[in-house]
């Protein structure tokens, strides 16, 4: 990562257990885990305890369709590493990597429901724009999506808007198709906490 | 607490922590890297491009702020600042789209 202390920060119970990880799950600690160790009281735990709020708690939303909204988010913001780890966790969750990736590859034509389809056509616009109207949400609503499943993706959005930022900035290493899938069901059984 | 106050609470809670929490910067540095506004010059290219093109943040964006005598403590501090105060502003705009939808004005 691009800064030092990002990956040689870490006091010697963190470091013992980044080598414990390593050992079981016979890949690299991903440096989006890394980040969230480092001097957690500052941004790391309150960072986890949203994600894992947007992404697993209580939502008319699956765990698979906001993994989507994670991994669609996540490629507009041009965030390679978070578009391979919500592309992989998406696909699993779904049981079906291929309808993730043709929502990835073209919205418009992807086999997924118009509420959904409209969702993410939102977080879209805001993510790009930086805005939206009232006419953007209407169209959300006219799609059968309620008022709360609204408010719980543009959680899921706030969550990746920063998290993809992180990852841009900071410069997070790409990890194998291997690593990501292995990553992708630590997620889907410990979620984000 | 219904579910979504529980998710506007956790945001908020990491908001605050980002902004008042301890830490190296000051916090008023911390409030322009969120704000994305009144940034110096050693900071403005990697605090802007953080912000609004993430994708194009250079290793010789962070060697200008070094150069210029931030930490990388402050400097991990004013970035994560930057994409939190970003995404706020997201999550703020799609919330007042939605309360202006419905009626409501209880969302925003």
């Amino acid at each position: 990562m691009r800064l030092d202390v990002l990956n040689r920060g870490y006091g010697p119970g963190t470091k013992v257990l980044f080598a414990l990880i390593r050992v079981f799950s016979g890949h690299p600690v991903p440096d989006a885990a890394k980040l969230v160790f480092y001097r957690p009281g500052f941004y790391g735990a309150r960072a986890k305890k949203f994600t894992h709020e947007a992404m697993r708690g209580p939502s008319a939303w699956s765990v698979a369709d906001r993994e989507l909204m994670a991994a669609f988010v996540s490629k507009v913001n041009e965030s390679a590493f978070c578009v391979g780890a919500h592309t992989a966790t998406a696909g699993q969750a779904y049981q079906d990597a291929a309808k993730v990736q043709a929502v990835l590859a073209d919205l418009e034509s992807a086999p997924v429901e118009d509420g959904l389809r409209a969702t993410l056509r939102m977080l879209g616009t805001l993510t790009r724009e930086g805005t939206v109207g009232a006419g953007d949400m209407r169209e959300v609503l006219s799609a059968g999506v309620s008022p709360q499943q609204v408010q719980d993706a543009l959680a899921v959005c706030a969550a990746f808007n920063t998290t993809d930022r992180l990852a841009n900035a900071f410069g997070f290493e790409l990890l194998s198709p291997e690593a990501f899938e292995a990553g992708a069901k630590y997620l889907l059984k410990r979620g984000y906490r | 607490m219904p579910d979504e106050d529980k998710k506007r609470a956790a945001h908020r809670a990491l908001v605050d922590g980002v902004l008042n929490g301890e830490g190296r910067a000051s916090a008023e540095q911390r409030a322009r890297a969120f704000g994305n506004a009144d940034i110096s010059p050693a900071l403005d290219a990697l605090i802007g491009k953080v912000a609004t093109r993430p994708a194009e943040v250079t290793d010789a964006d962070f060697a200008a702020a070094k150069a210029s005598g931030f930490s990388e403590d402050q400097l991990f501090e004013l970035v994560i600042c930057a994409a939190v105060g970003q995404s706020a502003r997201l999550y703020e705009a799609g919330l007042a789209a939605l309360a202006e939808a419905t009626g409501s004005g209880e969302a925003g």
